[in-house]
C-alpha cells in the first residue's frame, strides 16, 4: 500500500522523538509527548515524514526507538551521541544538512534535564520561528502553516506560521497509535555519526529522584487569640459580595451580564 | 474664647448618675459616649461595668476583651483599614533589579505569579545593605482581548517596587516576538539580575524559554525552592524539577529562572510603592513570522468541568430544566450541578461541582438555585468570581458569592438570555 506519486511536492517533515521512561517501571519506551508528535505528523496531508533521535544505541535505547518505527515507518536516522552529551549541536547540524519545512517534537523530555529548552534552542541556531503546545496542524499552503494551538481551561487558538518552523505537541494533541511489532522489528535504525559537545554544566550539577514537595500550610497572621479562633473556625465569610433583593429579574440578569463581560468570559 | 476649659460641675454629676434621665446626653455632650471608664472628681478611675461591651447581632451583649472591636462598627471598613497601615516601604536607588513577567491571566496576578513575586522579594531584600528592587513587566491589553481590564490594582501590597505596563496592540494574543522583543529592550535598558517567569501554560514557560535563547543564559526550569549558597555566582541555589518531574536537580541559580507555583510564600508584611516607570527609547516592530487568527470557538460542553472557565451550576432551585440547558448554550457556558441535581437525575454524575465531584478553577461560577453546602463551596474554593441566583436570602451561597441576585432563577435567566441574543443581534447589525 504505497501511496501513488502525485505531481506536488510532499512537505518535508522531520520528528524529534527521544527515549521515554515509564513513570512507575522506570523502563524505556517512546516518550508520550513525542508518541504524539509523530501521530500529529503522520496526520498532516501530502507530507514525507522522517524521524531523527540523537543519543546512544544501547538496547534498551534501541527497543524504545523500534517502538516509533512501529508507527509505520521503514527508517529512523539516528544521531549517535555518547551519555552526558549537549545534542543541540549536533541535531542543528543535522538539520541544516537535509532541512526539512516543518521540525516536531514533544514539549520536553522524560529523561535527563528535561527544561523543554531544545525546540526553541534549535529555533534560536536555525533562525526559524518556533510554536509551543499544538493540538493538530491544519493546513499547509505555499509556505505557511495553518496551526491550532491549545491553551489552558480546554481553549484553542488558530496561528498562521511561515515556514521552516519548529513546534512542540500539548497533551492535547491526537493520542499515539500503538507501535506495531512487525514493523517495529524490520525497520532500520540509521547510524550517522555526529559532532560531540559534552555537557559540562550537566555533569557538575547534584541530582537525586524528585522529592515530595511540601503541602503549603494555611498561615494565619493574627494578633489575638480571638482572630486565630475566628481563622481556625471560620465558615462561609460573608466577602463584602453585592447582593440584590427585590429586584425584578431582568435588573438581576442586567447586573449579571455586566460582571459576565467585566470578566470576559462571554464570547 | 479664651482657653480656659469651664467645668460643669452638674453636667459632670449627671454624666456619673448613670440612672439620671439626662445621663445619655449629656455623656454623648461630653464627648464620651457610653463611656466604660473616666477620670473621677477624686482622681479615681470610675468604671462602669454596664457600658462594656456592644449589642451582638442577636440581641445579645457580647464583651470583646481582645480590644479590636472598640468603637469599629463593622469589619469590612477594619479590613480596608489593615491593609493600608502595612508599612509602606520605598526602595529609591535599588543597588540591582529582579524582573518578574507575571502571566496575569484574565488581567490579575495569579497566585502563581504572586509567589513569584514572594520569590523575587526574597531575591532583593536578601541583603539590607544594598536592597534590590522589583520590577514586574506587565502586557496589558486586556480590554482589547475580551479578557476585560487590567484588573490588579494591587501591585503595591504584592511587592512591587517598579512598574513597566507595555499596553500596545502588537503585544495582544499571541505575540511572543514582539514581547520578546520588549523583554529584550528591558534587559537592554536596566540588566536586571534576575529573571524570574512562571513555568506555567498560560504563556510564562514558552515566553521565558525564548528569552533565554535569546539571550543565550542557561535558564532554571521548573524552580521549587531557592536557597542562599555562598560559592553560587549569583549568590543561590536552587532545586529545579527535571525529567517529566521525576528527578531534582540541585545547581546555581542561573539569571533566567522559570519557576513552579509555591515557590515561595507570597507577599504579605508590607506595601511597596510600585512607581510607573517607562522603557527609555521606543520598541522596535519587529516583522512577525507567526500570525495570531485569534481564539477559535470551542464546544463548551467539551471541555472538561477542571479546567472550564465559565460554569453554570444548576442546583435544587432549579425546575425549568429546558431553560437552564437553553441558558447554558447562549452563553456559552459549561453545565455543571449540585450533588441534589445529580441524585435526582437531572444530570450526569460527571457534572457534579464540589467534595464528591469535581474541584473547579473557573473564573466565573454562576450558581443557579444552589445553597452551598460545605461541599461544594469546598468544590468552588478556587474560583475568581462567583454569582449567586437564588431564592434564599439567607444560605451560605450567598455570603460566597460576589453577585448575589435573590428572585426567581428560571426568570432571571430567561431574562439574562434576552439580554445576550439582544446584544449579539445589535452586534451583529453593527458590523
Amino acid at each position: 500500500m504505497r501511496p501513488e506519486q502525485s505531481t506536488i511536492q510532499p512537505l518535508e517533515i522531520t520528528v524529534l522523538v527521544s527515549v521515554g521512561r515509564h513513570p512507575t517501571t522506570g523502563r524505556a519506551r517512546r516518550a508520550d509527548q513525542d508518541a504524539r508528535a509523530v501521530e500529529l505528523a503522520r496526520g498532516v496531508a501530502d507530507a514525507r515524514v522522517q524521524l531523527m533521535h540523537a543519543g546512544g544505541k544501547e538496547a534498551d535505547c534501541e527497543s524504545a526507538l523500534r517502538g516509533y518505527l512501529g508507527m509505520g515507518f521503514d527508517a529512523l536516522t539516528l544521531v549517535e551521541q555518547p551519555e552526558g552529551a549537549d545534542t543541540l549541536p549536533a541535531l542543528a547540524e543535522a538539520l541544516r544538512g537535509a532541512p526539512p519545512q516543518l521540525v516536531i517534537t514533544g514539549e520536553r523530555a522524560e529523561q535527563g534535564e528535561g527544561s523543554g529548552l531544545l525546540p526553541y534552542l534549535l529555533a534560536e541556531r536555525l533562525g526559524w520561528p518556533v510554536v509551543s503546545g499544538l493540538a493538530a496542524v491544519e493546513s499547509v499552503e505555499n509556505g505557511v502553516a495553518t496551526l491550532l494551538q491549545a491553551l489552558p481551561r480546554g481553549q484553542r487558538r488558530r496561528l498562521k506560521v511561515r515556514l521552516p518552523a519548529i513546534v512542540t505537541v500539548d497533551g492535547a494533541a491526537p493520542a499515539p497509535r500503538q507501535s506495531a511489532f512487525g514493523p517495529a522489528r524490520r525497520g532500520h535504525l540509521a547510524a550517522v555519526p555526529g559532532g560531540v559537545t559534552v555537557d559540562e554544566a550537566w555533569a557538575n550539577w547534584e541530582t537525586q529522584p524528585a522529592r515530595k514537595r511540601p503541602k503549603r500550610l494555611k498561615i494565619v497572621k493574627a494578633a489575638s487569640a480571638r482572630d486565630r479562633f475566628k481563622a481556625a473556625a471560620a465558615k462561609a465569610e460573608g466577602g463584602g459580595g453585592q447582593v440584590l433583593t427585590d429586584v425584578a429579574p431582568e435588573q438581576g440578569a442586567e447586573a449579571i451580564l455586566k460582571l459576565l463581560k467585566e470578566e470576559g468570559v462571554l464570547r | 474664647m479664651s482657653d480656659i476649659v469651664r467645668r460643669d460641675p452638674r453636667k459632670e454629676w449627671i454624666a456619673r448618675n448613670r440612672l439620671h434621665p439626662q445621663h445619655l446626653d449629656v455623656l454623648s455632650e461630653l464627648g464620651q459616649g457610653a463611656a466604660s471608664e473616666w477620670p473621677g472628681p477624686n482622681g479615681l478611675v470610675r468604671k462602669n461595668p454596664h457600658a462594656v461591651g456592644f449589642m451582638g447581632p442577636n440581641g445579645i451583649k457580647r464583651i470583646d476583651r481582645s480590644g479590636i472591636q472598640q468603637g469599629a462598627v463593622g469589619g469590612s471598613r477594619g479590613a480596608a483599614s489593615a491593609a493600608q497601615s502595612k508599612p509602606l516601604v520605598e526602595i529609591e536607588s535599588p543597588a540591582f533589579l529582579v524582573t518578574v513577567v507575571p502571566d496575569m491571566s484574565g488581567g490579575r496576578l495569579s497566585s502563581h505569579d504572586r509567589d513569584l513575586l514572594g520569590l523575587a522579594r526574597q531575591l532583593a531584600d536578601a541583603d539590607p545593605n544594598a536592597r534590590g528592587a522589583v520590577l514586574v513587566v506587565v502586557f496589558g491589553g486586556y480590554h482589547r482581548e475580551g479578557d476585560g481590564e487590567l484588573k490588579e490594582i494591587g501591585f503595591g501590597e504584592a511587592g512591587v517596587d517598579r512598574l513597566l505596563i507595555l499596553d500596545d496592540p502588537r503585544f495582544d494574543g499571541f505575540a511572543p516576538e514582539a514581547r520578546l522583543g520588549a523583554l529584550l529592550a528591558v534587559e537592554e535598558a536596566w540588566t536586571p539580575r534576575h529573571w524570574l517567569v512562571p513555568d506555567s501554560k498560560l504563556g510564562g514557560a514558552d515566553l521565558g524559554r525564548r528569552l533565554a535563547a535569546r539571550l543565550g543564559e542557561r535558564p532554571a526550569t521548573g524552580v521549587w525552592q531557592v536557597e542562599p549558597d555562598a560559592n553560587a555566582e549569583l549568590g543561590w541555589q536552587c532545586l529545579a524539577r527535571g525529567a517529566a518531574a521525576t528527578i531534582d536537580i540541585r545547581r546555581p541559580l542561573p539569571r533566567i529562572t522559570l519557576a513552579l507555583a509555591e515557590c515561595a510564600e507570597p507577599v504579605d508584611d508590607n506595601r511597596h510603592a510600585a512607581e510607573a516607570l517607562d522603557l527609555p527609547q521606543a520598541l522596535p516592530s519587529p516583522l512577525s513570522r507567526i500570525e495570531d487568527l485569534g481564539q477559535v470557538p470551542v464546544d463548551p460542553a467539551g471541555v472538561a468541568l477542571a479546567e472550564a472557565e465559565f460554569i453554570l451550576s444548576a442546583g435544587n432551585g432549579v425546575r425549568d430544566w429546558d431553560g437552564f440547558h437553553a441558558a447554558a448554550e447562549v452563553l456559552g457556558a459549561t453545565e455543571g450541578a449540585s450533588r441534589v441535581a445529580v441524585d435526582d437525575g437531572f444530570m450526569p454524575r460527571d457534572r457534579q461541582v464540589g467534595a464528591t465531584g469535581t474541584w473547579v478553577t473557573a473564573r466565573v461560577y454562576v450558581a443557579v438555585g444552589i445553597s452551598g453546602a460545605i461541599q461544594h463551596l469546598q468544590g468552588i474554593q478556587t474560583c475568581d468570581k462567583v454569582v449567586a441566583i437564588n431564592m434564599d436570602p439567607g444560605c451560605d451561597m450567598i455570603k460566597r458569592a460576589d453577585l448575589a441576585v435573590i428572585a426567581d432563577s428560571a426568570k432571571v435567566l430567561e431574562a439574562l438570555v434576552e439580554l445576550v441574543k439582544q446584544q449579539r443581534e445589535e452586534q451583529r447589525d453593527a458590523a
